[in-house]
């Protein structure tokens, strides 16, 4: 109990509320639809277009699905896209990264290039037409989709980090104790690199929340019966001045969830930042 | 120039420096427990004309302490007590002020000059502003600069006009040092304060720049407060000294009576912690820490390691007293009183100690009092027929320069490295020292000549082999602080090389606490982090690490460079003992430091330029070295005694338009060569000399078998007043 004491007390403000509303969104998505009886598929006739109510909490949209159901499966989708785009951007990012920058050479030379060629390529249009494709593969196809643009800034920031850690007096001493490269990398370059690649993962998180709601918004993206928060968005989007509750609570929980996610990643980065940690341990 | 003993009228002139229970604060303003008192009641006395060195280990607060002297502290550090400059009090004086005492009456050599020098102005104009902001009538822009060439030839720079006009990142570190002494007596200013004006600087170098200073300090007649770590530049200059621990002057003395008769324990251990020159000894050590600042508890900060703390000196803080001569035995409180009494009283206030019982163990004489490791113990000579354990024939190495040019690191090498023997390669940066190991440890096929290691070809190995030559060969890297993985546990990192050769797991958690016990460490220490450790531990960790799996062969670049006196003495014993075990490694030691390698090496090599110039026994090497550069390099090395002061050799400056691609690399530098007749000088010219001639120097001509000192410049001059 004390230990979680001083564990939130050595954390600002802002990153303590980041904290709890991830909590709170996370125990509405998973838990909330059981404390609804209604399901985000019933469709109730006795109440059309209804505010929100007793029956009916964020109440219901043009065809009488419940809100509150429909955002909880929504939020649900969302989570567990970002937090798979993020988990693979991470690690894709990583894995090349710490390659090209601890191996040089030719493995450098074609990684660098792979990266580059990636990154001028407009992502968001290759996931509109990539995304008419996946139609039919369900949401862990748009998760990849989404990964498979986002992860190069990140490989090229720690290709950079990995290349001066390979130099680095107890790296060389591992080479020349002939420690294995891949256990070098795994041993000594990305235990430094790890504060860098959380607090990254913290980022890409909100950042795959907003990508998939603004695929999804345009029509490319999740597709009914499932719903996501952009489809809900895009949904209710028209007449989101005469029914506010339909538009409102959706976009309400994405605003929240990269909101909270942005503040525990701002707090992770002063607290892990690579480079004050670097100055830290060299002292 | 006097010194101490000329300028005795210090009663009714106002000491060039006075600092009175000087205190430093760090870290103020930050969070409550960061604060701390890195400087603790300094008080030292800076006469006219004299040279007072500030001797003390890493973290004492010397440099704080001539800071302060010039009224400065580092950010967030702050400052109380007493500094009067020549009867003008500093602590409390206007910005405005100060900036006009300094660079004027007082002046100082930073530490670092490339962070002293503006990048962006050129060296003669930086000095001549020095001139014109603070004489009057000012000074027109071109005369300051004519003025600052002065300067600089008066400094012993060679071609100061040229010096003047560049920037400072194109000259080497000793050349802006004396540049930067000759801006601080630009003003002729009273008091010089030099912050280890020679570290980090080879010995030759430093030699010149400790001249440049004593030529500075003999035509303005300042002070001089000279801070280093190094007993022996102190020792060779300073008229006086004053000893440091954790934040306080523990002992005070005029250097010969210092240096002969320490009466506070740790002036003692540091003395005779100090490796010499001339003879390989039995090393004292001094067990533990100094404090870290705010660390130090109530009573002496250094009875926890003193070997003759008694309990009161826990309790009792010790003030600098005078200690006029040795007393007998215990020291009896009346006896301490009347002495007290005495110093009061203003008699010979000359030596002063903080110690309760100064001179406790003076029985046994200053290394009696520490634990002293074993005599060197006569060695296994390589027995011969033997495969050697390394061999390096005609080496040759380039780096790629970032323009895309190569750079000759290593031109010509051979050395030997018999089983079971102890080879030093010694030279200074640059020579190619370190290019060399790099090589030798690649375990690839060199650009040119031949290495062997282990009695196998490095060029025709196989990856394979040469993965399992890995476990045979061990380096350990430079700095320890930086060769241990931050984020490992001490368990781990000793695993390491233990698993690279895919040793049992069970073997491995076996050999972890042997290892431990071998470098004289606990147990305990596999699950801590290395930055729990202190710099001699974490480099005796790093020796454990290269022992893990037995090696033929260590090679150990620069073992002890960045560890304080009293701690190298330690790992210094650790390796000898190591080394001359009946089954210990065949040993590479690079290093720059000659007294090093005295204690710990059978064979010394020597590299200049990049080539091996001279090779022999320690002892025969070090005390008749036949190659010009070996006899520079020898001499130019202080030694930590006042009493046998001579003048420092200092390297010739190389002639100009001298071809060195043809005949030998060294002819430029070279003392002899100048003084040879023409017909001989011919054959240095075109014919380089055979890398090991019979006297194992790579010269035509080289020295007879004696001890005569070596032709060149007497770098600083003997200064007879103060003997």
């Amino acid at each position: 109990m004390s230990g979680v004491r001083a564990w939130a007390a050595g954390r600002p403000a802002a990153a303590r509320l980041g904290l709890a509303l991830i909590a709170l969104l996370c125990l509405y998505a998973f838990v909330g639809p059981h404390l609804s009886p209604h399901s985000p598929t019933d469709i109730d006739y006795t109440a059309l277009s209804a505010g929100p109510g007793a029956r009916h909490w964020f109440g219901t949209n043009r065809i009488g699905q419940d809100v509150f159901a429909q955002t909880a499966r929504g939020l649900q989708k969302s989570l567990l896209i970002s937090v798979s785009v993020s988990a693979a951007t991470t690690a894709l990012a990583a894995l090349v990264g710490t390659c090209a920058g601890y191996f040089g050479g030719w493995t450098d030379h074609a990684l660098t290039f792979l990266v580059d060629l990636l990154l001028v390529v407009p992502g968001f249009l290759v996931l509109v037409v990539v995304a008419s494709r996946l139609r039919n593969a369900g949401w862990p196809a748009y998760a990849a989709a989404i990964a498979a643009l986002g992860w190069m800034v990140t490989a090229r920031a720690v290709r950079a980090m990995a290349r001066s850690l390979r130099e680095r007096p107890y790296v060389r001493a591992a080479r020349h104790m002939g420690v294995r490269p891949l256990r070098i990398v795994r041993g000594h370059l990305l235990p430094h690199l790890a504060p860098f690649l959380i607090t990254h993962a913290t980022i890409a998180a909100a950042a795959a929340v907003v990508a998939e709601a603004g695929l999804s918004f345009v029509g490319f993206g999740v597709q009914p019966p499932d719903v996501s928060l952009g489809t809900l968005m895009a949904d209710s989007a028209e007449v989101a001045l005469t029914y506010p509750w339909m538009f409102f609570f959706p976009t309400g929980m994405l605003l929240c969830f990269v909101l909270a996610v942005n503040l525990v990643g701002e707090a992770l980065r002063t607290r892990l930042d690579p480079v004050a940690a670097w100055a830290a341990v060299r002292r | 120039m006097g010194g101490g003993t000329e300028v005795s009228d210090g009663t009714d002139q106002a000491p060039a420096l006075d600092i009175r229970g000087l205190r430093v604060v760090v870290g103020a303003g930050r969070a409550e427990g960061e604060e701390a008192e890195a400087v603790r009641g300094v008080d030292l006395t800076l006469r006219r004309g004299e040279v007072l060195g500030l001797v003390g280990e890493s973290g004492a607060g010397k440099t704080l302490t001539a800071l302060a002297a010039l009224g400065l502290t580092p950010p967030g550090a702050r400052l109380r007590g007493s500094v009067r400059l020549l009867g003008t009090e500093l602590v409390g004086l206007p910005a405005r002020e100060l900036a006009r005492l300094r660079g004027d009456r007082i002046a100082m050599v930073f530490q670092d000059p490339s962070a002293a020098f503006t990048p962006v102005h050129r060296i003669g104009d930086q000095i001549g502003e020095a001139l014109r902001v603070h004489e009057r009538p000012r000074p027109s822009r071109r005369a300051a600069r004519a003025r600052a060439i002065t300067l600089l030839s008066d400094t012993g720079v060679p071609e100061p006009e040229r010096v003047a006009l560049s920037f400072p990142h194109q000259l080497s570190g000793g050349l802006r040092r004396r540049a930067m002494i000759a801006m601080a007596v630009a003003n002729r200013p009273d008091v010089i304060v030099a912050d280890e004006p020679t570290s980090s600087l080879d010995v030759t170098v430093q030699a010149r720049v400790l001249a440049a200073l004593g030529d500075a300090r003999e035509t303005t007649g300042a002070a001089l407060l000279l801070v280093s770590h190094d007993l022996g530049v102190v020792a060779q200059t300073a008229d006086r000294v004053a000893v440091m621990y954790a934040g306080r002057i523990v002992e005070t003395a005029p250097a010969r009576e210092l240096f002969a008769r320490p009466r506070m324990p740790y002036t003692a251990g540091l003395l005779s912690a100090a490796p010499r020159v001339d003879a390989a000894h039995a090393l004292s050590r001094v067990p533990g820490t100094q404090p870290a600042p705010g660390k130090a508890g109530t009573g002496c900060a250094f009875a926890p390691r003193c070997p003759v703390s008694r309990p009161e000196c826990r309790v009792t803080d010790p003030a600098l007293a005078a200690v006029t001569q040795p007393e007998r035995g215990p020291g009896r409180p009346a006896a301490r009183a009347a002495e007290r009494a005495r110093a009061a009283a203003g008699a010979s206030a000359e030596h002063l100690a903080a110690c309760l019982y100064p001179g406790a163990g003076e029985g046994a004489g200053g290394g009696g009092l520490f634990p002293v490791g074993p005599p060197p113990a006569a060695r296994p000579r390589a027995t011969a027929g033997a495969a050697p354990a390394l061999r390096v024939t005609g080496l040759a190495a380039t780096h790629r320069t970032r323009r895309g040019g190569r750079l000759r690191a290593v031109r010509h090498v051979d050395l030997t490295v018999a089983a079971g023997e102890t080879v030093a390669l010694v030279g200074e940066s640059g020579a190619g020292k370190s290019t060399t190991l790099d090589r030798i440890i690649a375990l690839t096929a060199p650009e040119a000549g031949r290495i062997e290691v282990l009695g196998r070809d490095t060029a025709k190995l196989t990856r394979a082999e040469a993965h399992r030559l890995r476990g045979r060969v061990q380096i350990v890297l430079q700095d320890p602080a930086t060769t241990l993985d931050p984020r490992m546990k001490i368990g781990a990192i000793l695993a390491e090389p233990l698993q690279a050769q895919r040793v049992p797991r069970a073997e491995i958690a076996a050999r972890t606490p042997e290892l431990l016990a071998e470098v004289e460490l606990g147990g305990e220490a596999a699950d801590r982090y290395p930055h729990e450790f202190s710099g001699g531990q974490q480099q005796r960790i790093a020796l454990a690490r290269a022992l893990a799996v037995r090696p033929e062969l260590l090679l150990l670049d620069e073992p002890v460079s960045a560890l304080d006196v009293s701690v190298q003495a330690g790992v210094l014993d650790l390796l000898r003992r190591l080394t001359s075990a009946p089954d210990g490694p065949a040993c590479l030691v690079v290093s720059h430091d000659l007294t090093v390698v005295r204690q710990i090496a059978d064979r010394v090599v020597v590299m200049h330029g990049g080539r091996t110039v001279e090779s022999g026994p320690t002892d025969t090497l070090l005390t008749r070295p036949r190659h010009p550069y070996t006899r520079t390099l020898l001499w130019s090395v202080p030694r930590p005694d006042p009493g046998a002061r001579r003048p420092l050799a200092a390297p010739l400056a190389p002639l100009s338009g001298c071809d060195t691609t043809t005949g030998c690399g060294f002819r430029a530098q070279c003392g002899a060569y100048r003084e040879l007749p023409s017909e001989q000088k011919r054959l240095c010219e075109h014919e380089a000399p055979g890398p090991n001639g019979p006297t194992g120097a790579s010269c035509h001509f080289p020295y007879p078998d004696d001890a005569t000192p070596p032709p060149g410049r007497p770098a600083w001059r003997g200064r007879p007043g103060a003997h």
